[in-house]
Protein backbone atom coordinates (compact mmCIF):
# COMPACT_ATOMS: atom_id res chain seq x y z
CA UNK A 1 0.00 0.00 0.00
CA UNK A 2 1.25 3.41 -0.86
CA UNK A 3 2.71 5.55 1.93
CA UNK A 4 2.96 2.66 4.35
CA UNK A 5 5.20 -0.23 3.30
CA UNK A 6 7.90 2.06 1.92
CA UNK A 7 8.38 3.42 5.42
CA UNK A 8 8.89 -0.06 6.86
CA UNK A 9 11.83 -0.97 4.62
CA UNK A 10 14.22 -3.04 6.71
CA UNK A 11 17.34 -2.34 4.62
CA UNK A 12 16.93 1.38 5.16
CA UNK A 13 16.13 0.77 8.85
CA UNK A 14 19.50 -0.93 9.24
CA UNK A 15 21.21 2.06 7.64
CA UNK A 16 19.41 4.48 9.94
CA UNK A 17 20.34 2.47 13.01
CA UNK A 18 23.97 2.49 11.88
CA UNK A 19 23.73 6.26 11.55
CA UNK A 20 22.34 6.55 15.08
CA UNK A 21 25.23 4.42 16.36
CA UNK A 22 27.68 6.58 14.48
CA UNK A 23 26.47 9.93 15.83
CA UNK A 24 25.61 9.02 19.42
CA UNK A 25 28.39 9.88 21.85
CA UNK A 26 26.56 10.63 25.11
CA UNK A 27 23.68 9.14 27.05
CA UNK A 28 20.29 10.57 26.08
CA UNK A 29 16.73 10.02 27.23
CA UNK A 30 14.10 10.65 24.58
CA UNK A 31 10.37 10.65 25.28
CA UNK A 32 7.45 10.11 22.95
CA UNK A 33 3.92 11.13 23.94
CA UNK A 34 1.86 9.02 21.62
CA UNK A 35 0.32 5.62 22.23
CA UNK A 36 0.60 4.79 18.56
CA UNK A 37 4.34 5.46 18.61
CA UNK A 38 4.75 3.43 21.84
CA UNK A 39 3.14 0.53 20.09
CA UNK A 40 5.18 0.89 16.93
CA UNK A 41 8.43 1.03 18.91
CA UNK A 42 7.51 -2.14 20.82
CA UNK A 43 6.18 -3.95 17.75
CA UNK A 44 9.33 -3.39 15.70
CA UNK A 45 11.64 -3.69 18.70
CA UNK A 46 13.16 -0.30 17.92
CA UNK A 47 14.22 0.39 21.49
CA UNK A 48 16.19 -2.87 21.43
CA UNK A 49 17.94 -1.93 18.20
CA UNK A 50 19.13 1.47 19.38
CA UNK A 51 22.51 1.89 21.08
CA UNK A 52 22.42 1.39 24.85
CA UNK A 53 23.27 5.07 25.32
CA UNK A 54 19.80 6.03 24.04
CA UNK A 55 16.80 5.35 26.23
CA UNK A 56 13.35 5.71 24.73
CA UNK A 57 10.71 6.39 27.37
CA UNK A 58 6.97 6.59 27.00
CA UNK A 59 4.91 9.54 28.12
CA UNK A 60 1.16 9.86 28.75
CA UNK A 61 0.27 9.50 25.09
CA UNK A 62 -2.61 7.11 25.40
CA UNK A 63 -5.90 9.02 25.70
CA UNK A 64 -7.74 5.93 26.91
CA UNK A 65 -5.16 5.55 29.68
CA UNK A 66 -5.36 9.14 30.91
CA UNK A 67 -9.16 9.46 30.95
CA UNK A 68 -9.84 10.20 34.62
CA UNK A 69 -11.34 7.59 36.89
CA UNK A 70 -14.15 10.05 37.72
CA UNK A 71 -15.13 10.25 34.06
CA UNK A 72 -15.03 6.48 33.64
CA UNK A 73 -17.31 6.17 36.69
CA UNK A 74 -19.65 8.80 35.20
CA UNK A 75 -19.68 6.84 31.94
CA UNK A 76 -20.65 3.69 33.84
CA UNK A 77 -23.44 5.60 35.60
CA UNK A 78 -24.88 6.97 32.33
CA UNK A 79 -24.44 3.70 30.44
CA UNK A 80 -26.43 1.81 33.06
CA UNK A 81 -29.56 3.88 32.45
CA UNK A 82 -32.29 2.07 30.58
CA UNK A 83 -33.11 4.92 28.17
CA UNK A 84 -29.49 5.35 27.08
CA UNK A 85 -27.53 3.92 24.17
CA UNK A 86 -23.91 4.50 25.16
CA UNK A 87 -21.45 4.64 22.28
CA UNK A 88 -17.68 4.59 22.50
CA UNK A 89 -14.42 3.87 20.75
CA UNK A 90 -13.57 0.21 21.29
CA UNK A 91 -10.88 0.14 23.90
CA UNK A 92 -12.71 2.25 26.47
CA UNK A 93 -14.95 -0.75 27.07
CA UNK A 94 -12.55 -2.59 29.36
CA UNK A 95 -11.01 0.33 31.18
CA UNK A 96 -11.60 -0.37 34.87
CA UNK A 97 -13.74 2.08 36.80
CA UNK A 98 -13.93 2.06 40.60
CA UNK A 99 -16.04 -1.05 40.28
CA UNK A 100 -16.59 -2.71 36.93
CA UNK A 101 -16.20 -1.42 33.40
CA UNK A 102 -18.40 -0.66 30.40
CA UNK A 103 -18.11 -4.25 29.29
CA UNK A 104 -19.59 -5.50 32.56
CA UNK A 105 -22.40 -2.92 32.26
CA UNK A 106 -23.06 -4.34 28.80
CA UNK A 107 -23.08 -7.86 30.19
CA UNK A 108 -25.71 -6.73 32.72
CA UNK A 109 -27.97 -5.49 29.94
CA UNK A 110 -26.74 -1.97 29.21
CA UNK A 111 -27.00 -0.92 25.56
CA UNK A 112 -23.37 -0.16 24.80
CA UNK A 113 -22.13 0.00 21.24
CA UNK A 114 -18.63 0.30 19.86
CA UNK A 115 -18.34 2.83 17.06
CA UNK A 116 -15.49 3.58 14.68
CA UNK A 117 -16.44 7.24 14.22
CA UNK A 118 -18.58 9.79 16.12
CA UNK A 119 -20.64 10.11 12.93
CA UNK A 120 -21.73 6.50 13.54
CA UNK A 121 -22.97 7.57 16.98
CA UNK A 122 -24.89 10.39 15.35
CA UNK A 123 -26.49 7.91 12.95
CA UNK A 124 -27.56 5.77 15.92
CA UNK A 125 -29.17 8.86 17.46
CA UNK A 126 -31.08 9.51 14.22
CA UNK A 127 -32.20 5.89 14.06
CA UNK A 128 -33.33 5.78 17.71
CA UNK A 129 -35.28 8.98 18.43
CA UNK A 130 -36.85 7.51 21.57
CA UNK A 131 -33.46 6.84 23.19
CA UNK A 132 -30.73 9.12 24.53
CA UNK A 133 -27.50 8.46 22.66
CA UNK A 134 -24.29 9.41 24.42
CA UNK A 135 -20.84 9.35 22.81
CA UNK A 136 -17.72 9.02 24.96
CA UNK A 137 -15.65 11.80 23.41
CA UNK A 138 -12.13 10.96 24.48
CA UNK A 139 -8.90 11.74 22.74
CA UNK A 140 -6.08 14.12 22.16
CA UNK A 141 -6.22 16.87 19.57
CA UNK A 142 -6.40 14.17 16.87
CA UNK A 143 -9.98 13.16 17.57
CA UNK A 144 -11.19 16.63 18.56
CA UNK A 145 -12.20 17.71 15.02
CA UNK A 146 -14.24 14.53 14.58
CA UNK A 147 -15.92 14.78 17.98
CA UNK A 148 -16.62 18.50 17.44
CA UNK A 149 -18.19 17.84 14.05
CA UNK A 150 -20.65 15.40 15.60
CA UNK A 151 -21.90 18.14 17.92
CA UNK A 152 -22.21 20.70 15.12
CA UNK A 153 -24.05 18.17 12.97
CA UNK A 154 -26.38 17.26 15.85
CA UNK A 155 -27.16 20.96 16.13
CA UNK A 156 -27.71 21.34 12.39
CA UNK A 157 -30.00 18.30 12.29
CA UNK A 158 -31.92 19.40 15.40
CA UNK A 159 -31.10 16.16 17.26
CA UNK A 160 -32.09 16.57 20.89
CA UNK A 161 -31.24 12.99 21.86
CA UNK A 162 -27.48 13.21 21.23
CA UNK A 163 -24.85 14.29 23.75
CA UNK A 164 -21.15 13.73 24.37
CA UNK A 165 -19.20 12.90 27.50
CA UNK A 166 -16.09 15.01 26.98
CA UNK A 167 -12.63 13.89 28.01
CA UNK A 168 -10.31 15.74 25.66
CA UNK A 169 -6.69 16.22 26.65
CA UNK A 170 -4.02 18.40 25.05
CA UNK A 171 -0.38 17.52 24.52
CA UNK A 172 1.51 20.82 25.13
CA UNK A 173 0.37 21.23 28.78
CA UNK A 174 1.39 17.61 29.44
CA UNK A 175 4.85 18.36 28.05
CA UNK A 176 5.09 21.40 30.34
CA UNK A 177 4.05 19.26 33.33
CA UNK A 178 6.64 16.59 32.55
CA UNK A 179 9.48 18.99 31.79
CA UNK A 180 8.88 21.12 34.88
CA UNK A 181 8.71 18.13 37.23
CA UNK A 182 11.65 17.75 39.65
CA UNK A 183 11.92 14.09 38.49
CA UNK A 184 12.21 15.01 34.84
CA UNK A 185 14.97 13.28 32.92
CA UNK A 186 13.77 13.94 29.37
CA UNK A 187 16.46 15.37 27.05
CA UNK A 188 14.44 15.42 23.83
CA UNK A 189 10.93 14.80 22.52
CA UNK A 190 9.37 12.95 19.65
CA UNK A 191 6.17 14.92 19.06
CA UNK A 192 2.99 13.06 18.16
CA UNK A 193 2.60 13.10 14.39
CA UNK A 194 -1.16 13.00 14.06
CA UNK A 195 -1.77 15.49 16.85
CA UNK A 196 0.49 17.78 14.80
CA UNK A 197 -1.38 16.89 11.61
CA UNK A 198 -4.33 18.71 13.18
CA UNK A 199 -2.63 21.39 15.28
CA UNK A 200 0.58 21.99 13.36
CA UNK A 201 3.64 22.53 15.52
CA UNK A 202 3.43 26.24 16.22
CA UNK A 203 2.79 25.45 19.92
CA UNK A 204 6.17 23.80 20.41
CA UNK A 205 8.87 26.47 19.89
CA UNK A 206 8.06 28.16 23.25
CA UNK A 207 8.39 24.77 24.97
CA UNK A 208 11.69 23.97 23.25
CA UNK A 209 12.98 27.41 24.13
CA UNK A 210 11.84 27.40 27.74
CA UNK A 211 13.11 23.95 28.71
CA UNK A 212 15.95 23.75 26.19
CA UNK A 213 14.79 20.45 24.65
CA UNK A 214 14.81 19.59 20.95
CA UNK A 215 11.38 18.51 19.68
CA UNK A 216 10.90 16.60 16.42
CA UNK A 217 7.49 15.95 14.88
CA UNK A 218 7.42 12.18 14.30
CA UNK A 219 5.40 9.68 12.30
CA UNK A 220 4.58 6.09 13.17
CA UNK A 221 6.39 3.78 10.82
CA UNK A 222 9.81 2.40 11.80
CA UNK A 223 11.65 4.65 9.34
CA UNK A 224 9.79 7.70 10.63
CA UNK A 225 10.68 6.97 14.23
CA UNK A 226 14.33 6.14 13.49
CA UNK A 227 14.69 9.23 11.35
CA UNK A 228 13.31 11.45 14.12
CA UNK A 229 15.65 9.83 16.65
CA UNK A 230 18.54 10.80 14.33
CA UNK A 231 17.27 14.38 14.21
CA UNK A 232 16.90 14.59 18.00
CA UNK A 233 20.30 13.03 18.69
CA UNK A 234 22.03 15.31 16.18
CA UNK A 235 20.59 18.31 18.02
CA UNK A 236 21.46 16.92 21.44
CA UNK A 237 25.06 16.23 20.41
CA UNK A 238 25.23 19.78 19.03
CA UNK A 239 23.53 21.31 22.05
CA UNK A 240 20.66 22.85 20.08
CA UNK A 241 16.99 22.85 21.04
CA UNK A 242 14.87 23.54 18.01
CA UNK A 243 11.59 22.23 16.70
CA UNK A 244 11.94 20.20 13.50
CA UNK A 245 9.46 18.41 11.29
CA UNK A 246 10.21 14.74 10.67
CA UNK A 247 6.76 13.99 9.21
CA UNK A 248 6.57 16.57 6.45
CA UNK A 249 4.50 14.40 4.10
CA UNK A 250 1.54 15.04 6.40
CA UNK A 251 2.39 17.76 8.91
CA UNK A 252 2.80 21.48 8.26
CA UNK A 253 3.73 24.23 10.71
CA UNK A 254 0.22 25.71 10.72
CA UNK A 255 -1.60 22.39 10.74
CA UNK A 256 -5.15 21.91 9.49
CA UNK A 257 -6.76 25.34 9.71
CA UNK A 258 -10.36 24.22 9.10
CA UNK A 259 -10.05 21.58 11.81
CA UNK A 260 -8.62 24.12 14.27
CA UNK A 261 -11.43 26.53 13.43
CA UNK A 262 -14.00 23.85 14.26
CA UNK A 263 -12.20 23.01 17.51
CA UNK A 264 -12.25 26.68 18.53
CA UNK A 265 -15.90 26.99 17.59
CA UNK A 266 -16.98 24.09 19.78
CA UNK A 267 -14.45 23.86 22.61
CA UNK A 268 -12.58 26.05 25.03
CA UNK A 269 -9.58 25.28 27.27
CA UNK A 270 -10.32 23.93 30.73
CA UNK A 271 -8.53 22.13 33.53
CA UNK A 272 -8.39 18.38 33.15
CA UNK A 273 -7.53 15.51 35.50
CA UNK A 274 -5.22 12.93 33.94
CA UNK A 275 -5.58 9.47 35.39
CA UNK A 276 -2.47 8.53 37.29
CA UNK A 277 -1.01 12.04 37.06
CA UNK A 278 -3.54 14.41 38.56
CA UNK A 279 -4.80 17.81 37.54
CA UNK A 280 -2.89 19.57 34.78
CA UNK A 281 -4.21 23.14 34.45
CA UNK A 282 -5.63 24.17 31.08
CA UNK A 283 -4.86 20.75 29.66
CA UNK A 284 -8.32 19.85 28.44
CA UNK A 285 -11.04 20.97 26.11
CA UNK A 286 -14.64 21.36 27.26
CA UNK A 287 -17.74 22.37 25.38
CA UNK A 288 -18.38 26.09 24.98
CA UNK A 289 -21.50 27.51 26.70
CA UNK A 290 -23.37 27.67 23.40
CA UNK A 291 -22.98 23.86 23.01
CA UNK A 292 -23.53 22.92 26.62
CA UNK A 293 -26.88 21.29 25.84
CA UNK A 294 -24.79 18.53 24.22
CA UNK A 295 -22.73 17.96 27.38
CA UNK A 296 -23.72 14.57 28.79
CA UNK A 297 -22.40 15.39 32.28
CA UNK A 298 -24.90 18.26 32.51
CA UNK A 299 -27.72 16.48 30.72
CA UNK A 300 -27.61 13.48 33.02
CA UNK A 301 -26.60 15.33 36.19
CA UNK A 302 -24.15 12.59 37.11
CA UNK A 303 -23.15 12.81 40.72
CA UNK A 304 -19.52 12.80 41.77
CA UNK A 305 -18.64 9.30 42.87
CA UNK A 306 -15.66 8.87 45.19
CA UNK A 307 -13.28 6.97 42.91
CA UNK A 308 -11.02 4.12 44.02
CA UNK A 309 -7.93 3.02 42.17
CA UNK A 310 -6.30 -0.39 42.54
CA UNK A 311 -3.50 -0.09 45.13
CA UNK A 312 -1.25 -2.30 42.98
CA UNK A 313 -1.47 -0.26 39.81
CA UNK A 314 1.46 2.04 39.02
CA UNK A 315 0.19 3.39 35.69
CA UNK A 316 0.70 6.95 36.89
CA UNK A 317 4.47 6.55 37.14
CA UNK A 318 4.50 4.66 33.83
CA UNK A 319 2.54 7.41 32.09
CA UNK A 320 5.08 9.98 33.28
CA UNK A 321 7.96 7.91 31.97
CA UNK A 322 9.37 7.35 35.47
CA UNK A 323 8.94 3.59 35.43
CA UNK A 324 8.54 0.91 32.81
CA UNK A 325 5.81 -1.76 32.84
CA UNK A 326 8.39 -4.42 33.71
CA UNK A 327 9.16 -2.47 36.91
CA UNK A 328 5.65 -3.20 38.15
CA UNK A 329 5.37 -6.22 40.49
CA UNK A 330 1.85 -6.90 39.21
CA UNK A 331 2.86 -6.88 35.53
CA UNK A 332 2.03 -10.19 33.93
CA UNK A 333 0.89 -11.60 37.28
CA UNK A 334 -2.27 -9.98 38.71
CA UNK A 335 -2.33 -7.55 35.78
CA UNK A 336 -2.67 -8.94 32.28
CA UNK A 337 -4.69 -7.90 29.23
CA UNK A 338 -7.53 -10.20 30.31
CA UNK A 339 -7.41 -9.05 33.96
CA UNK A 340 -6.21 -5.44 33.74
CA UNK A 341 -5.72 -3.40 36.90
CA UNK A 342 -5.24 -0.11 35.09
CA UNK A 343 -5.87 1.58 31.81
CA UNK A 344 -2.31 1.21 30.48
CA UNK A 345 -2.88 -2.55 30.24
CA UNK A 346 -6.32 -2.25 28.66
CA UNK A 347 -5.75 0.15 25.83
CA UNK A 348 -4.21 -1.11 22.63
CA UNK A 349 -2.00 1.99 22.82
CA UNK A 350 -1.08 1.63 26.50
CA UNK A 351 2.54 0.95 27.40
CA UNK A 352 1.74 -2.09 29.55
CA UNK A 353 -0.37 -3.70 26.84
CA UNK A 354 2.37 -3.04 24.29
CA UNK A 355 5.06 -4.56 26.50
CA UNK A 356 2.89 -7.59 27.23
CA UNK A 357 1.91 -8.14 23.63
CA UNK A 358 5.47 -8.03 22.39
CA UNK A 359 6.64 -10.44 25.06
CA UNK A 360 8.66 -8.31 27.43
CA UNK A 361 7.36 -10.14 30.47
CA UNK A 362 10.37 -12.44 30.47
CA UNK A 363 12.92 -9.71 30.17
CA UNK A 364 15.11 -8.48 32.98
CA UNK A 365 16.27 -4.87 33.06
CA UNK A 366 19.79 -4.36 31.73
CA UNK B 1 -8.81 4.33 19.09
CA UNK B 2 -7.32 3.99 15.67
CA UNK B 3 -4.12 5.05 14.13
CA UNK B 4 -4.44 7.39 11.21
CA UNK B 5 -4.04 5.42 8.00
CA UNK B 6 -3.51 6.58 4.43
CA UNK B 7 -6.28 6.03 1.90
CA UNK B 8 -6.98 7.07 -1.68
CA UNK B 9 -10.15 9.02 -2.44
CA UNK B 10 -12.16 7.24 -5.13
CA UNK B 11 -15.53 8.99 -4.82
CA UNK B 12 -16.83 12.29 -3.44
CA UNK B 13 -20.42 13.19 -2.47
CA UNK B 14 -22.41 14.99 0.18
CA UNK B 15 -24.50 13.77 3.10
CA UNK B 16 -26.46 16.23 5.26
CA UNK B 17 -24.34 19.09 3.93
CA UNK B 18 -21.05 17.37 4.80
CA UNK B 19 -18.42 16.55 2.17
CA UNK B 20 -18.01 12.77 2.28
CA UNK B 21 -16.09 10.28 0.20
CA UNK B 22 -15.21 6.68 -0.41
CA UNK B 23 -11.59 6.00 0.50
CA UNK B 24 -9.62 2.98 -0.61
CA UNK B 25 -7.24 1.59 2.02
CA UNK B 26 -5.24 -0.85 -0.06
CA UNK B 27 -8.34 -2.68 -1.26
CA UNK B 28 -10.67 -2.06 1.68
CA UNK B 29 -13.09 0.75 0.86
CA UNK B 30 -14.69 2.79 3.62
CA UNK B 31 -16.65 5.99 3.86
CA UNK B 32 -14.76 8.98 5.27
CA UNK B 33 -15.76 12.53 6.06
CA UNK B 34 -13.79 14.96 3.89
CA UNK B 35 -15.02 18.17 5.54
CA UNK B 36 -11.54 19.00 6.84
CA UNK B 37 -9.84 18.56 3.44
CA UNK B 38 -11.95 20.85 1.24
CA UNK B 39 -9.20 20.93 -1.38
CA UNK B 40 -9.05 17.14 -1.77
CA UNK B 41 -10.04 15.54 -5.05
CA UNK B 42 -10.42 12.09 -6.55
CA UNK B 43 -7.09 10.27 -6.63
CA UNK B 44 -5.63 12.22 -3.71
CA UNK B 45 -4.25 10.36 -0.73
CA UNK B 46 -5.47 11.42 2.70
CA UNK B 47 -4.72 10.46 6.28
CA UNK B 48 -7.91 9.12 7.88
CA UNK B 49 -8.56 8.91 11.60
CA UNK B 50 -11.86 7.78 13.18
CA UNK B 51 -13.65 8.23 9.90
CA UNK B 52 -12.32 11.72 9.14
CA UNK B 53 -9.67 12.72 6.63
CA UNK B 54 -7.30 14.99 8.55
CA UNK B 55 -4.80 15.97 5.90
CA UNK B 56 -3.69 15.44 2.33
CA UNK B 57 -0.53 13.38 2.00
CA UNK B 58 2.06 15.18 -0.05
CA UNK B 59 3.59 12.86 -2.63
CA UNK B 60 6.45 15.31 -3.17
CA UNK B 61 7.34 15.36 0.52
CA UNK B 62 7.00 11.59 0.78
CA UNK B 63 9.42 11.10 -2.13
CA UNK B 64 11.89 13.60 -0.70
CA UNK B 65 11.74 11.88 2.67
CA UNK B 66 12.41 8.47 1.13
CA UNK B 67 15.36 9.85 -0.84
CA UNK B 68 16.82 11.43 2.28
CA UNK B 69 16.48 8.19 4.21
CA UNK B 70 18.03 6.15 1.37
CA UNK B 71 20.98 8.56 1.32
CA UNK B 72 21.61 8.16 5.03
CA UNK B 73 21.42 4.39 4.67
CA UNK B 74 23.76 4.39 1.64
CA UNK B 75 26.37 6.57 3.36
CA UNK B 76 26.41 4.20 6.29
CA UNK B 77 26.63 1.17 4.03
CA UNK B 78 29.80 2.70 2.56
CA UNK B 79 31.22 3.45 5.98
CA UNK B 80 30.48 -0.06 7.22
CA UNK B 81 31.07 -2.43 4.29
Amino acid sequence: MKYLSEFRNSEISKGLIEEINRITEHNWTIMEICGGQTHSIMRYGLDQLLPVKIELIHGPGCPVCVTSLELVDKALDIASRSDVIFTSYGDMLRVPGSSGDLFSVKASGGDIRVVYSPLDALQIAQNNPDKQVVFFAIGFETTAPANAMSVVQADALGLDNYSILVSHVRVPPAMHAILSSPYNRVNGFLAAGHVCAVMGYWEYPPIAERYKVPIVVTGFEPLDILRSVIMVVRQLENNTYEVENGYSRIVSFDGNISAQKMINQVYLNCDRKWRGIGLIPNSGWCLRPEYQQYDAELRFGVQYIDPEESPLCISGTILQGLKKPIDCPAFGVECTPSTPLGATMVSSEGACAAYFQYSYNNQTTV
Amino acid sequence: MCLGIPGKIIKIYEINGLKMGKTDFGGVVRESCLAYVPEAGIGDYVLVHVGFALNLISEKEANETMELLRNIADVNAELNP
